[in-house]
């Protein structure tokens, strides 16, 4: 019954396995800011004694725990699944959590500041209000005509999967966040809040997609959209979101969904 | 100083919190508390599916069901509340679909089943499909689909409230409840809302161990405010640890990879389960794998250059079926190990995972006082609580149904409650007790920092009080505890501010964190047997005459001040399902 496994040892598998704290020294560059203190926006260059397989949450953490407990920013599940450290790191938006010290070259500064287009509250904590607005917009639940079955509702594997990827989104606000239309124009409802529309658009379940095409349809909605590909690039769960965006723009044209 | 009147008022977004608004949302007016955004809670972490007899795929009916939750929980379950689970599940699940839970789907269109740890058909004889499932991502899929539910019936929210006490007053010699108070993160103001009914749905405290599938925010924020306030805690000594966490990170990989046919292994590339339990194999309960595992890397048959852990191999699945099935899992160990599961075994160790104990409750949500007294208007439900459907060990898939079935019943509950009667009045200076915390706390000025006196909390509560566990480990634990606590007075926090302070709110969980580790390690100390997810070396079988009742832990607060713990205990209910030997 017993399988080789031993045979089957990667180099990848070893170095995962190597219990040696391979320590170098980072700079994490932190763009600091409390209105509270100060008007003025500085940076700060903390210098950190890293494992280059800790994640950028790790050294954010090293600095509030060890340095400067007034380093604020939020997190919480630490592996990439409840959206809350959404940030720009190296001028690019990620998890914090999720993002390896390894892969963004340690041997610079990294650099480290709150998305951009929210107002920033304290360091890198951004007012996500008008965020969860728009989200709620777009009418982001089933909506059903006539009785409810006794049962589920069938539905086809096929149709299932028709919307898989947009049910995929976690919140983090990192897509709409690196939008440049959303930069210019606080107004435009933003790649996250699409999102979550084409996930019930394309639910054969769905109902309400009239409904939810019409508030798209707006001069701030889906038309807003230039197809920079940044939301894409940025959304840490993998979404295809500017496909998304373009299936909807679609359905508004062809009414078929 | 803000003061809110509401009908209802819902401590915790997650699960629980927002299945128990929808409901009393409908119902009376209610306000919902929540330490942070909603789509942030832990519910989401959850992976691999929620439990219900709906026989869509084979055979299968609630009272096997019942059975297994009773016997994977090693006859601490009470036994009505069991039955009350299994049944309702049915409709729990089907609830999610019609309000819009992606749910995998079969063939024929119908939601989608799979095998899961102690889930069997008549009575342990073979693994049953009874796990409904959205891929590895059923949590995520449950807490979006409540939250969507909750911006559908106009829940009302206060993102980034943090609840610190709650109000009792007495009335007629009765502790009845009249509010809590909250903290608000984005200002530093404290708000009092008075309200005629409390539903405590704050979730988990894990964050008191090193190796945790645990949110940083798990800090079982709701179990210390209750406890402060002279209610009990049960069953605290049980806390599961799930078989397969990513080595040294303790992230969750769900037991759903072995549902799908994933195996554990070790050094030598053997099946080990086999010997362990003959029947059920890799998908025995979890406590069971847990120990497993850990006795397999004592007796020197652990992988890597240490030996500290063992493999979950999944290389013999095609990767097709990881993708459908396993994608999020498999994603994990590429970015935080940076292998491939496809071809790669994945190192994995036991994790803590999930807190059975909790605010006593009953099957109505209704939080009790002692063995029997109600508090009026208080509940809880979810993993702050304990009813106790999970007794000493829970089985995976039994905690995503909790949270519907006892949250849709604590929300109708505080509801009604609240439509029935009126306010409590509030007790004087409602918020002194907060006020005092939080202002002590900031202008404190001793030299102990909170993350050391947390590491050297979780390393003492990984040494000693883990899946394996004696009288010397126990001692030891209550020792270290006893010893932070007392560094503890001297924390002092950075930030003075007002504005976000996390560094605050990062000091205030760890009290409860302290405050609860010490529950669990008396508790444990107290109990002289194994049972589900507590094991004893030195007692290591269970003892059903002595033991087979819940542990009721109170906070005693002498006249000179010292505080310390009394342990009192609680029947078990058992209705048709007589303790047997526990096999699988």
């Amino acid at each position: 019954m017993s399988t080789p496994t031993l045979d089957k040892h990667s180099a990848a598998l070893d170095a995962a396995e190597n219990t040696a704290f391979e320590q170098i020294t980072i700079t994490l560059r932190v763009r600091r800011f409390n209105p509270e203190v100060s008007d003025e926006v500085t940076w700060v260059d903390y210098q950190l004694e890293m494992d280059p397989k800790e994640r950028v949450l790790d050294a954010l953490h090293k600095v509030k725990w060890e340095i400067d407990g007034s380093l604020t920013f939020r997190r919480s599940c630490a592996h990439g699944i409840c959206g809350s450290d959404a940030m720009r790191i190296n001028g690019r938006n990620r998890l914090a959590c999720k993002t390896l010290l390894k892969d963004i070259n340690p041997e610079k500064p990294i650099t480290v500041e709150p998305i951009k287009g929210m107002t920033v509250l304290k360091d890198l904590v951004v007012d996500m209000d008008p965020f969860f607005q728009a989200f709620r917009d777009v009418m982001p639940f089933l909506i059903t005509k006539g009785n409810e079955p006794t049962r589920e509702r069938l539905q086809s594997a096929e149709d299932r999967a028709r919307f898989d990827d947009t049910t995929k989104c976690i919140l983090c606000a990192a897509c709409t966040s690196s939008c440049p239309v959303f930069w210019n124009d606080g107004q435009y409802f933003g790649p996250a809040a699409i999102v979550n529309a084409h996930r019930f658009i394309f639910d054969s379940r769905d109902e309400g997609a009239e409904q939810r095409l019409e508030v798209l349809n707006d001069k701030e909605g889906v038309w807003r959209c230039r197809t920079t590909f940044n939301c894409t690039d940025a959304c840490p769960r993998g979404i295809e979101v500017t496909k998304a965006i373009q299936e909807v723009k679609r359905a508004l044209i062809t009414r078929r969904f | 100083m803000q003061i809110h009147k509401y009908d209802t008022v819902i401590v915790g977004a997650g699960g629980a919190g927002m299945r128990a608004a929808i409901e009393s949302t409908k119902r009376s007016r209610t306000a919902v508390l929540t330490k942070l955004y909603p789509t942030r809670s832990h519910t989401g972490a959850a992976q691999g599916g929620m439990a219900a007899a709906l026989a869509n795929v084979e055979e299968d009916n609630w009272e096997w069901h019942t059975f297994d939750t009773i016997k994977g929980g090693d006859y601490l379950v009470d036994q009505d509340a069991a039955e009350i689970l299994a049944k309702e599940a049915i409709d729990a699940v089907l609830d999610l679909e019609k309000m819009g839970l992606p749910f995998n789907r079969t063939p024929q269109g119908r939601i989608d089943q799979r095998r899961f740890g102690g889930h069997t058909r008549n009575h342990g004889e073979a693994a049953v499909r009874r796990a409904c499932y959205a891929a590895d991502r059923t949590g995520h899929m449950i807490l979006q689909t409540l939250y969507q539910n909750c911006v559908k019936e106009g829940v009302e929210f206060f993102n980034e409230f943090y609840v610190l006490d709650l109000l009792l007053t007495e009335v007629d010699g009765v502790k009845r409840t009249a509010g809590v108070v909250a903290y608000e993160l984005a200002t530093g103001e404290i708000h009092v809302f008075q309200a005629k009914a409390v539903v405590f749905a704050s979730g988990g405290t894990g964050k008191f161990f090193k190796v945790t599938s645990n949110a940083h925010t798990l800090t079982g924020d709701g179990q210390a405010v209750a406890y402060r306030r002279g209610l009990p805690l049960e069953d605290m000594e049980f806390f599961q640890f799930h078989p397969t966490g990513i080595w040294r990170m303790g992230i969750l990989l769900t037991e759903g990879a072995r549902g799908e046919g994933g195996i554990l292994r070790n050094k030598d590339g053997e099946r080990f389960m086999e010997k362990y339990a003959p029947v059920m194999k890799d998908l025995a309960s979890r406590d069971v794998v847990s120990r497993a595992i850990y006795t397999e890397i004592r007796e020197g048959r652990g992988c890597g250059p240490e030996g500290d852990h063992v493999y979950l191999d999944l290389t013999h699945l095609p990767p097709e079926q990881l993708d459908a099935k396993l994608p999020d899992i498999t994603e994990f160990a590429r970015t935080y190990l940076g292998i491939e599961p496809y071809t790669d075994p994945v190192p994995i160790q036991p994790t803590a995972h999930y807190a059975m104990g909790g605010i006593p409750t009953n099957v109505e949500g209704e939080v009790l006082a002692d063995n029997t007294t109600v508090v009026p208007g208080l509940y809880a439900a979810g993993e702050v609580a304990c009813v106790s459907v999970h007794g000493a060990n829970r089985l995976g898939t039994n905690s995503l149904l909790d949270i519907n079935v006892f949250g849709r019943r604590a929300g109708i509950a505080a509801a009604e409650f609240a439509s029935r009667n009126d306010f409590v009045e509030l007790p004087e200076d409602p918020a002194s007790l907060v006020v005092d915390q939080v202002e002590s706390l900031r202008d404190a000025t001793g030299n102990e920092r909170v993350a050391e006196i947390r590491k050297a909390l979780q390393e003492t509560m990984d040494t000693n009080a883990m899946v394996f566990r004696t009288e010397q480990t126990l001692k030891q634990a209550v020792e270290d505890i006893a010893e932070l606590k007392q560094r503890y007075n001297n924390v002092s926090v950075q930030d003075k501010g007002k504005r976000y302070n996390t560094d605050l709110l990062e000091a205030i969980e760890l009290g409860n964190l302290l405050d609860l580790a010490e529950v669990l390690a008396v508790s444990a100390l107290a109990r002289k047997e194994s049972r589900g997810g507590h094991y004893r070396e030195d007692y290591p079988n269970r003892d059903d005459v002595n033991f087979m009742r819940h542990t009721m832990a109170y906070r005693e607060v002498g006249e000179d001040g010292a505080e310390s713990i009394r342990l009192d205990y609680k029947p078990v209910v058992q209705t048709r399902y007589q303790p047997m030997e526990r096999k699988y």
